[in-house]
C-alpha cells in the first residue's frame, strides 16, 4: 500500500463523477472525497508505524524522469489537509445548484487529485506537472460557475492564469538548469547539487516568483482578491483553503533547501515581504465593503505572517508555519462557508445590506463568532498556535519583526470584529434569516470541532511534521 | 523506398476510382491504403538502406517522420469526407493530390541527393497550391493560391539557386559527398552561400520571420481542411526536411550561421505571437501560432546532432493538437463564409465535448503540462539550454506566456458567451477524427519515451 493509491482514488472519482450524471454527482463526489480521506488515514498509520509509503517508478528514459512520490511527516500533513477539506468542501456545497454539475463536481475532485499530487511529489518535473495541472480545473470552476459580470470575471480570472503561469514557467526553467548540474529532477538528488551562491541566487527567484504569486505576497498579489470574489464559493474555498499552502508548502520543501545560501543572505528582505503583507492587508481588509473580498484580503495579511515564519529557517519558525497553514485552511473554509450562508439568503455579498442577523439565527451568530475569533488567533483554538510559534520564531530573528508581524492580530480582531458587528449585530434585519440546515451545521461543527481539538492538543501534528522540517532544517544549514 | 512507391501507387488508384464510379468507396479505401503503407513504413524501421545511387537513403530518421507525415494524413483525407460533400465529383481529385502531396513529404525526408530533394519540394508545393486554390468559384482562394503560388516559385528558384552553387563548390548533389568535400579546409565562399539561400527557401515553407508574410492570407483564403494541411502536415515536412538538409550537410554549422538561427527563432516566436493576439479571425490566429511555433522547432537547429528525437517529438505534439483543433474549426465553420472567433461562441454549452478537444489542443500548444505540447517544449528547452542559448530559452518561456493570451481568447469565447445559433448533426468522422487526434495527444504526453526514444 503506498501513496500513489490517494490519487489513484481522486482521478477515479473524478472520472466516476463525470459518469455518474447531473443529478448523482455530488453524492458520487463526496464518496470519493471520504474514501480518499479514509484512506489518507490508514496511510498515515501505515507510516506512524515505520512502513515505507512512497513510491517511485522510471517514467520517461530521456531526460531521466522518475514518478516518485515521497510522503514523510510533513506531505502527509498537507495530505491529509487536502483530503479532508475536499469532503468538507464537496458537503457545503450541496444547498447550491451548479448547471452542469456533473462537470463540477469532477473538476473539484481533479484539482484534489493535482494538489495532493503537488504535495507529494519528490521528483521536480513531476511536482511540477502537478502543480500546473492544479491551474486547469480551478480556471474553469472560476470561468463557468462564479458569479458577478461575465467580463469582469473574465479579466480577472484570466489574469490570474497568467500570472500563476508566467511565474512558474521561470520555475521550469529552474527546473530545468537543475537537471543539467544533477542529471536527474529526484529531490535527494537535487539536494546533493553544490551549486555556487550566485546559481542559487537566480534559482531562489525563479521559484520565488512562481510561490510568490502563488502564496500571493506582495507585490504579486494583484489578482487574488478579485478571483476571491468572482469565483464560486468552492471554488473559494479551494483557492485560500488548500491551493495557496502549495505555494507555502514548495518553498519549504523545494525553495529553501535547493537554494539555502540564497536564502540565508536575503533573509531579512523575505521575512520583510512577508510582514509587509500582514500590514498591508490587514489595513486594506479594514477598509472592504464586500465580505469575500474582506476574508480575501484577512487571508492575505495570515499567508503573509506564514511566509515570513518560514524564511526565518528555524525550527519554531517553520513548524509554525505549517502549523498555521493547517489551522488557516480549515478557518478560511469555514469562513467562506459563512458567507456563502448569508448569500443563500439574502443574495448579497454587501456588507452594508447585512445586519441584525443574530437575533433571528443565534445558533449561526455563535458558530459564526468562534469563527472569527479562531480567524484573530484566540489562545485554545488551532490558530493560536500557529501563530504564536510563528511569532515566537520572528522574535528569535529581530524583536521588531514580531512586533510588526503582531499586528496582524491586533489589526484582524479589529477589521474582523467590526465585520462580525456589521454583519450579525444592530437591530433585526427586515429580511428573513431562515436558521442553518441540518448539512450547514454539520459543516460548521466539524470545521470548529477540528479548530479546537487541535487547539488543544496540537501534539499528533506537531510529532507528525517535527522530524521532516529537522530534516529540511539539516539540508538548510549543510555547508557549501 | 517501398514506402514511395506504395505512397504513389495508391494515389494513382485514386485517380482510377473516379474512372469506375466508386467515389464513395474512395475515403475509407485510400485510409485502409495508408495504413497499409504505415504499417509497411513501420516494418521498414531499422534497415539503413539506399537505393538508385544513393537517390533515396531510407534511414530511421526518414521512416519515423514518414510514418508521422502517413499518420496526419490519414486524418486529413478522413476529414476530406465530410468537407468534400458538396464536392462529390472532384473527391477523387482532392484525395489523389494529398496523396501525391504525400509522397512529395516522404521524398523530402529520405532524399540523398540534392535533385531528390528537389523534386519532393515541388510535388509538395505544386500539390499545395492547387489546394489552396481548389474553392475555384471563391474569390478569397483563388487569391490565396495565386499568392501562395508567386510567393512559393520564388521560394523555389531560390532553392535552385542555392542547390546550383553548392553543386558549383563540391561538383556534386550528393549529400555524402558534399558532406565529406564540406569538411575540407578551403571551401569556395558559394557553398555557405548556397546553403543559406536553400535555408531562406525552406525558412519561407515553414513560414518563419521575416519570410512569413504569406501565411495569414494564405492560411485565410484556402479552404479549411487545405489550411488545416498547410499549418500540420506542410510545416513539420519542411522543418524535417531543412533538419535533414542541415545535419546530413555539414554536421557542424558555423558560430555564425547559429547566431542567424537564433535571431529568427527569437523574431519568428515574438511576431508571430504577438500578431496573434490581435486577430480575431481563428484561422489567421492558427497562422501567426504556427509562425511562432516555427519559431520553437528552429532551436533544434542549434544542436544538429542530438535533436532529431526532439523534433519529431515537437512536430508530432504540434500536429497532433493542430489536427484536433482544426476538425473542430471544420465543425463549427461549415457552410459559414468566415472563421471568426464569433462562430465560437458558447461552443462549451451547444458541443461540450468538441469545446472540450479544442481546449486540450489549445492547452497543448500552449505547453501546459500532460499534453505532449509540454514535454515538447521542455525536452526543447533543455537540449537548447544545454546548448548553450540560455537567453533564448528565456525568450521563448516569455512567449510561451504570451502565446496563453491568445489561445484563451478562444477558450473564454467557447465558454463564456451566449452561443448564437444552433449547429445540427453530429459529423461522426470528425469527431472521431479529433478524439483520436487528442488521445494520441495525450498519450504522447504520459509517455514521451515512446518518441523521444526513437531517434535517440
Amino acid at each position: 500500500m503506498n501513496v500513489s493509491l490517494i490519487l489513484i482514488i481522486l482521478l477515479v472519482g473524478a472520472f466516476a463523477t463525470y459518469l455518474a450524471g447531473d443529478k448523482l454527482a455530488s453524492k458520487v463526489a463526496l464518496f470519493f472525497g471520504l474514501a480518499s480521506l479514509g484512506s489518507s488515514i490508514v496511510l498515515l498509520n501505515h507510516y506512524n508505524l515505520g512502513e515505507n509509503i512512497s513510491f517511485i517508478s522510471q517514467w520517461i528514459t530521456q531526460p531521466n524522469i522518475s514518478f516518485a512520490l515521497k510522503a514523510d511527516g510533513l506531505s502527509m500533513a498537507m495530505l491529509l489537509l487536502t483530503t479532508a477539506l475536499t469532503p468538507i468542501i464537496i458537503f457545503s456545497s450541496f444547498g447550491n445548484q451548479y448547471k452542469n454539475s456533473k462537470s463540477f463536481y469532477a473538476l473539484i475532485l481533479f484539482m484534489s487529485f493535482a494538489m495532493a499530487g503537488t504535495f507529494l511529489a519528490s521528483d521536480g518535473l513531476l511536482y511540477y506537472i502537478f502543480w500546473e495541472l492544479s491551474l486547469i480545473p480551478i480556471y474553469f470552476i472560476a470561468l463557468i460557475w462564479g458569479n458577478g459580470d461575465a467580463e469582469d470575471r473574465k479579466k480577472a480570472v484570466v489574469k490570474f492564469f497568467i500570472y500563476t503561469l508566467a511565474g512558474s514557467l521561470f520555475m521550469l526553467v529552474a527546473f530545468v538548469y537543475m537537471y543539467q548540474q544533477a542529471g536527474s529532477l529526484l529531490l535527494e538528488d537535487l539536494y546533493k547539487l553544490n551549486l555556487s551562491a550566485t546559481e542559487q541566487l537566480w534559482i531562489f527567484l525563479a521559484f520565488f516568483l512562481a510561490y510568490a504569486i502563488k502564496i500571493p505576497l506582495i507585490p504579486f498579489h494583484t489578482w487574488q482578491a478579485n478571483v476571491y470574489q468572482k469565483a464560486p464559493t468552492v471554488g473559494t474555498m479551494l483557492l485560500s483553503g488548500i491551493m495557496l499552502k502549495m505555494g507555502l508548502y514548495s518553498v519549504i520543501r523545494w525553495q529553501l533547501p535547493l537554494a539555502p545560501l540564497a536564502a540565508k543572505e536575503y533573509m531579512y528582505i523575505f521575512i520583510g515581504l512577508g510582514i509587509a503583507g500582514v500590514i498591508y492587508g490587514s489595513i486594506v481588509a479594514l477598509r472592504q465593503k464586500d465580505l469575500k473580498k474582506l476574508l480575501a484580503y484577512s487571508s492575505l495579511a495570515h499567508v503573509g505572517l506564514i511566509a515570513a515564519g518560514t524564511y526565518t529557517l528555524t525550527l519554531d519558525g517553520l513548524r509554525g508555519a505549517v502549523l498555521q497553514m493547517i489551522a488557516h485552511g480549515f478557518v478560511v473554509v469555514g469562513l467562506f462557508y459563512v458567507a456563502e450562508i448569508i448569500f443563500r439568503r439574502y443574495e448579497t455579498r454587501a456588507i452594508a445590506e447585512m445586519g441584525g442577523i443574530r437575533t433571528q439565527s443565534p445558533k449561526f451568530t455563535s458558530m459564526f463568532l468562534i469563527l472569527v475569533l479562531a480567524s484573530v488567533a484566540l489562545p485554545t483554538t488551532f490558530n493560536f498556535i500557529g501563530e504564536f510559534t510563528v511569532l515566537y520564531s520572528l522574535s528569535q530573528i529581530n524583536i521588531w519583526f514580531a512586533i510588526l508581524g503582531g499586528t496582524t492580530i491586533i489589526l484582524g480582531a479589529y477589521y474582523m470584529l467590526k465585520m462580525f458587528q456589521h454583519v450579525m449585530l444592530g437591530e433585526t434585519n427586515s429580511k428573513v434569516f431562515a436558521d442553518v440546515t441540518v448539512n450547514e451545521g454539520i459543516t460548521l461543527v466539524l470545521i470548529i470541532g477540528v479548530l479546537f481539538f487541535f487547539g488543544m492538543y496540537p501534539k499528533p501534528i506537531t510529532d507528525l511534521i517535527t522530524p521532516s522540517l529537522e530534516e529540511i532544517l539539516t539540508q538548510i544549514n549543510r555547508i557549501n | 523506398m517501398n514506402t514511395l512507391i506504395a505512397i504513389i501507387g495508391l494515389g494513382v488508384l485514386c485517380l482510377l476510382f473516379e474512372i469506375f464510379n466508386l467515389r464513395k468507396a474512395i475515403v475509407p479505401i485510400t485510409i485502409i491504403g495508408l495504413l497499409g503503407v504505415l504499417g509497411l513504413t513501420i516494418s521498414e524501421f531499422n534497415s539503413t538502406e539506399s537505393y538508385y545511387n544513393n537517390m533515396i537513403v531510407v534511414s530511421k530518421f526518414s521512416s519515423t517522420f514518414s510514418s508521422l507525415f502517413i499518420v496526419l494524413t490519414i486524418f486529413l483525407v478522413a476529414l476530406g469526407h465530410n468537407f468534400y460533400e458538396n464536392h462529390q465529383s472532384k473527391i477523387s481529385d482532392y484525395i489523389a493530390i494529398k496523396i501525391f502531396l504525400l509522397a512529395g513529404a516522404v521524398a523530402m525526408v529520405s532524399f540523398g541527393n540534392l535533385a531528390m530533394f528537389f523534386l519532393g519540394i515541388e510535388v509538395l508545393s505544386i500539390s499545395l497550391y492547387i489546394l489552396a486554390a481548389s474553392d475555384r468559384m471563391n474569390l478569397k482562394s483563388n487569391e490565396a493560391g495565386m499568392k501562395y503560388f508567386l510567393m512559393g516559385s520564388f521560394a523555389s528558384g531560390i532553392i535552385l539557386f542555392g542547390i546550383c552553387l553548392i553543386y558549383g563548390a563540391m561538383g556534386s548533389f550528393d549529400v555524402t559527398e558534399i558532406s565529406e568535400l564540406s569538411q575540407s579546409a578551403e571551401l569556395p565562399i558559394w557553398f555557405p552561400i548556397g546553403i543559406v539561400l536553400v535555408t531562406i527557401g525552406m525558412l519561407f515553407k515553414i513560414a518563419a520571420v521575416p519570410f512569413h508574410f504569406w501565411a495569414p492570407d494564405v492560411y485565410e483564403g484556402s479552404p479549411a481542411l487545405t489550411t488545416a494541411l498547410m499549418s500540420t502536415l506542410a510545416k513539420v515536412v519542411a522543418m524535417a526536411t531543412l533538419y535533414k538538409l542541415l545535419s546530413v550537410m555539414n554536421a557542424d554549422i558555423s558560430e555564425s550561421f547559429k547566431i542567424i538561427v537564433v535571431v529568427i527563432s527569437m523574431a519568428s516566436m515574438t511576431v508571430g505571437n504577438i500578431m496573434a493576439l490581435r486577430q480575431t479571425n481563428v484561422k489567421r490566429m492558427l497562422a501567426f501560432s504556427g509562425v511562432s511555433h516555427a519559431g520553437f522547432m528552429l532551436m533544434t537547429l542549434l544542436s544538429l546532432s542530438t535533436s532529431a528525437g526532439s523534433l519529431l517529438y515537437y512536430a508530432s505534439a504540434y500536429s497532433l493538437s493542430g489536427i484536433a483543433a482544426f476538425s473542430v474549426i471544420l465543425y463549427v465553420c461549415k457552410n459559414r463564409d468566415n472563421e471568426d472567433i464569433v462562430n465560437f461562441h458558447g461552443l462549451g454549452k451547444t458541443n461540450p465535448l468538441l469545446a472540450a478537444i479544442l481546449t486540450a489542443a489549445l492547452l497543448s500548444m500552449a505547453g501546459i503540462p500532460i499534453f505532449a505540447g509540454f514535454f515538447a517544449k521542455l525536452v526543447l528547452f533543455n537540449q537548447t539550454i544545454l546548448a548553450g542559448y540560455l537567453a533564448l530559452v528565456i525568450v521563448a518561456v516569455v512567449n510561451s506566456i504570451i502565446s496563453v493570451g491568445y489561445y484563451f481568447k478562444l477558450i473564454l469565447a467557447m465558454y463564456t458567451k451566449e452561443p448564437n445559433e444552433e449547429r445540427k448533426g453530429t459529423p461522426v468522422i470528425i469527431y472521431a477524427v479529433a478524439v483520436i487526434a487528442i488521445v494520441l495527444n495525450i498519450v504522447l504526453g504520459l509517455f514521451p519515451s515512446f518518441v523521444l526514444d526513437l531517434l535517440a
